[in-house]
């Protein structure tokens, strides 16, 4: 009992620990070069990709360990269609943009009809999805690059280059203002959340968390938000992309601990029988996971070509595995039905983090997957040898 | 007196909250058929897992003489080197492999890098002939039927050098002539030497090939009867498995029974599979308001399919008949349909079908009606919160808080759950399918406790249970199902543990 408890307690913090650990490590490392405020902001700009797909990636593993392959050429895909509308064709952008999240979900319920209803295996599915859209962005592009340079108001809205920042309107000299104000909004309003929950439940008699605990984790994040804050207003302000990350953040985080939908998808990935067996149409459940796959893979993919500010065939390779990877990390479970999205963001931040650091480092290109590989494969034994109760080997 | 090959001393085996053996003894002669016998649960198919090793040396007490020498067996391979060899109900056969690789698989032929394939189909084949399979050792597997296979799972275990054959309910998915063929080859072996043990329900099999018949009764062994010297008739054996008195171990309640609530006309099912095979053969049943109706029946009569069925289609294929719910008819096409016109099903298999382990206790109490918590798909997880305290006191749930996890409850807390989860969803009519399987004495009077608590409130219970006393104990009613069919209708009254297992027992034979 009090082994499973301290496991539980480890396992629910680890992540975070470890994310500090390394930052820490890093910052040893680069002799603070990681803090830098250029860099705090390019990892955000550099790894929204990340965070987005990590989400969609996230509900596809709760419903039972299930995966995307195909999101790296699904943003490819969506990626090239928006370049070659609103460049070869002089589409207008709100159209290009709908029309781009429309082709997103398409290609979400095309695979979560075979998932779902006809139940071939995601695997399989997603991995004819992976060739399939990497070779349609090729016939897209007709195997060339479109540059999106002069679609400045598109790159603007999701990009995270050189001027993708939202406007300083507060001015203030060397320090962006605006960002400082917004941050502490932010903050302003975590505090109040907290505190409101905290009366709510207490007139309603309800159990109570204890008082310290709360103080000190309400602090803690506070002081995070506000750290980062500042470091993002001494470099140039809020990007641009983080608006839309923070966006899907909290509606996912919202939509999975608050909604009924949402409850449905740890409900099958914990058990399908008896999440079939009180009612819910299970179906339905995996194909809601694809299809919205499918559309954070589209919105990925407007982020990614804002970034880069052009569209090639070969972008987005790797975004599953990167995608995949911070859900692990993140305290996802391989068997489905475990994992929060705030976890699978610190799991994001960590692989971001780790890449940085050692891009930072001079760490050879090749040495960097080796130690990506080696931290995932961690993290998913982690989670293993711990649900089996802390034995590293499963009895024969 | 012939040499006794194997003795079982005072084997006790506990799980958590529950004794399943206790002071078991069993003595196997050489050269005999010995037959085990017992109520579903009594400890059987424990003794044998024990015997076999799946249940190591350690975590049972008492001692295994086997020919001879106490046996302490760590694992399956151990008990086979020995010749024990245990055949299970389940056909342990993997489908897309040859008879030839699946009798030897795990004991393969040849060395280890290069496996003598002349040699396993050769062996394989002398082996078939021995239990008169008519098949090449190149067949699959899918390709033959269940006789032809349980026949395979013989002669595999010959194959390992067998000297104690167990067969556990060996003709329990046979019909009568592939039954009695391999009982036949039973007495067959036995004029060769060999002893076998057999677990059966079916009384006349054991008359036919048993020496010796032990009967097992909650964990103990009462007696055992010896065809030279004892009556083995079927009345005696069900005497010696049904023995025991019914003390007040089930609460009395006041009856109040009103209308007709549930109605199921001519309902028939075919397994969802093998769709030429009906599960449920032209049930009908009603039940009343207040009522509790038991559905008696040996594992395997079609009970838990019939309740599946009628449960929103939830299992089989095919399914025909006339479903009444209040007078009306209704066609519930999903579960969802079903929990609408306010029925349930809860099932036997709490940890693979009804509870959702992973999860706390509120999570899964309101998991079946998540939206009388929630508004507008939001979830008012205050709400949930306090749905699940209110359970957890009517229902007196043992556990420090609903946020622990349904996993690391004892089996009749998560039994208490899982009722809650399904009277929150505010039914008329409750199925209640093996409400009592696996729990210890004290939770089980509980649940009997809520199930007059909802009669009470004019709700309806079928209870199906395989748990003769419980059905007696508790029930208004009582269908007997057997083999898909509905063989007796018994007023509560006037039930007895031999009445209901005659009615099983003669419509059995009338097959066989």
């Amino acid at each position: 009992m009090n082994k499973a408890k301290t496991l539980d307690i480890v396992k629910k913090y680890t992540m975070i620990l470890m994310l500090v650990l390394i930052t820490a490590f890093f910052a040893w490392r680069t002799n603070g070069a990681i803090l830098l405020p250029m860099n705090v902001s390019s990892l955000i700009s550099q790894n929204a990709y990340v965070f987005i797909l990590a989400t969609g990636m996230l509900l596809c593993i709760l419903t039972g360990g299930n995966i995307d392959l195909s999101v790296g050429s699904v943003v490819c895909f969506v990626g090239a269609i928006g370049a070659v509308l609103m460049v070869n064709k002089g589409m207008n952008m709100a159209l290009a943009i709908l029309i781009m999240l429309l082709i997103g979900i398409a290609i979400g319920a095309w695979q979560g009809f075979w998932i779902a209803f006809v139940r071939i295996p995601p695997f399989i599915v997603t991995l004819a999805g992976m060739l399939i859209f990497r070779g349609l962005s090729n016939v897209v592009l007709d195997g060339m690059t479109v540059s999106i340079q002069n679609c400045t108001t598109f790159v603007n809205l999701f990009g995270g280059g050189a001027n993708c920042y939202i406007p300083d309107v507060l001015g203030g000299g060397g320090i962006n203002m605006t960002c400082i104000v917004a941050g502490v909004i932010v903050m302003l309003i975590f505090i109040a959340s907290q505190i409101i929950g905290r009366l709510n439940k207490k007139k309603k008699g309800y159990e109570l968390e204890k008082p310290v605990g709360m103080i000190v984790k309400t602090v803690l994040i506070s002081a995070v938000i506000l750290a980062f804050t500042v470091r993002l207003a001494q470099h140039k302000g809020i990007p641009s992309v983080l608006i839309w990350v923070m966006i899907v953040i909290l509606v996912y985080s919202y939509i999975t601990s608050n909604t009924t939908i949402g409850r449905y998808f740890y409900a099958v990935g914990g058990n399908e029988k008896a999440t079939k067996l009180s009612g819910i149409n299970t179906n339905k459940v995996y194909f809601l996971a694809y299809l919205n796959m499918g559309f954070l893979s589209a919105l990925a993919g407007m982020v990614t070509i804002a970034r880069l500010t052009s569209a090639q065939p070969t972008y987005g390779q790797n975004y599953e595995m990167d995608a995949i990877a911070s859900c692990f990390i993140g305290g996802a479970s391989a068997y489905g039905g475990i994992g929060t999205v705030p976890g699978v963001i610190v799991g994001a931040v960590l692989m971001g983090v780790i890449n940085l650091g050692m891009s930072l480092m001079g760490v050879d290109q090749n040495m960097q997957k080796v130690v990506k590989g080696l931290v995932l494969l961690a993290a998913v034994i982690f989670d293993v040898v711990s649900k089996r109760g802390g034995k590293l080997i499963e009895k024969n | 007196m012939a040499k006794v090959l194997l003795e079982m001393k005072n084997i006790t085996k506990t799980f958590p909250g529950v004794k399943a053996l206790d002071n078991v003894n069993l003595k196997v002669e050489e050269g005999e058929i010995h037959a085990l016998v017992g109520e579903n649960g009594a400890g059987k198919s424990t003794l044998m897992n024990v015997l076999s090793g799946i249940y190591p040396y350690g975590t049972y007490t008492g001692d295994i003489i086997y020919n001879g020498e106490v046996c302490r067996f760590n694992q399956i391979k151990d008990s086979e080197e020995k010749g024990i060899v245990i055949i299970h109900q389940e056909l342990a056969l993997i489908p897309y492999m040859t008879i030839g690789e699946n009798m030897f698989l795990g004991n393969e032929r040849g060395r280890k890098y290069k496996l003598d394939w002349n040699e396993t189909f050769g062996r394989a084949g002398e082996l078939l002939k021995t239990v008169g399979l008519q098949e090449t050792p190149q067949t699959l597997i899918k390709d033959i039927g269940v006789g032809k296979q349980q026949l395979v799972e013989i002669a595999k275990a010959l194959a390992k050098n067998a000297k104690l054959l167990i067969l556990d309910e060996p003709t329990a998915s046979l019909n009568e002539t592939d039954s009695k063929a391999l009982l036949d080859l039973l007495l067959k072996f036995k004029k060769q030497g060999m002893t076998s043990i057999i677990i059966s329900h079916k009384l006349n099999e054991i008359s036919y090939v048993a020496d010796k018949i032990t009967v097992i009764r909650d964990g103990s062994t009462i007696e055992t009867l010896d065809k030279k010297t004892d009556d083995i008739s079927e009345a005696r054996i069900i005497k010696g498995m049904v023995g025991r008195e019914l003390s007040d171990r089930f609460p009395k309640r006041e009856k109040h029974i009103g209308d007709i609530n549930l109605e199921i006309k001519d309902w028939s099912v075919y397994h969802p599979l093998y769709s030429e095979r009906k599960v449920v053969d032209g049930v009908s049943i009603n039940a009343r308001k207040g009522e509790v109706v038991g559905i008696s029946g040996l594992m395997g009569a079609g009970r838990t399919e019939l309740a599946m069925s009628v449960f929103g289609k939830s299992y089989g294929t095919n399914i025909s008949g006339k479903l009444c719910i209040n007078g009306e008819e209704v066609h519930l096409n999903s579960v969802h349909d079903a929990i609408r016109h306010k029925l349930a099903y809860v099932t036997e298999d709490r940890k693979g079908n009804g509870l959702i382990l992973s999860n706390p206790i509120k999570i899964n109490t309101t998991l079946a009606n998540l939206d009388g918590v929630s508004s507008h798909s939001i979830i008012d997880k205050d709400k949930e919160y306090s749905v699940a305290v209110e359970y957890k006191e009517k229902l007196k749930t043992k556990c420090p808080t609903v946020e622990q996890n349904v996993g690391n409850l004892s089996g009749g807390n998560q039994q208490k759950v899982l009722l809650a989860k399904w009277m929150f969803a505010d039914p008329d009519v409750l199925i209640l399918d093996e409400p009592t399987r696996g729990i210890d004495v004290g939770a089980k009077y509980e649940i009997y406790c809520i199930i007059n608590q909802l009669v009470a409130e004019g709700k309806t219970v079928i209870m199906i249970s395989s748990e003769l006393p419980e059905i007696l104990g508790m029930c208004d009613r009582i269908y007997v199902m057997n083999e898909g069919r509905i063989v007796g209708e018994l007023d509560g009254s006037e039930a007895t543990q031999e009445i209901i297992m005659s009615c099983i027992l003669k419509s059995s034979s009338k097959g066989a």
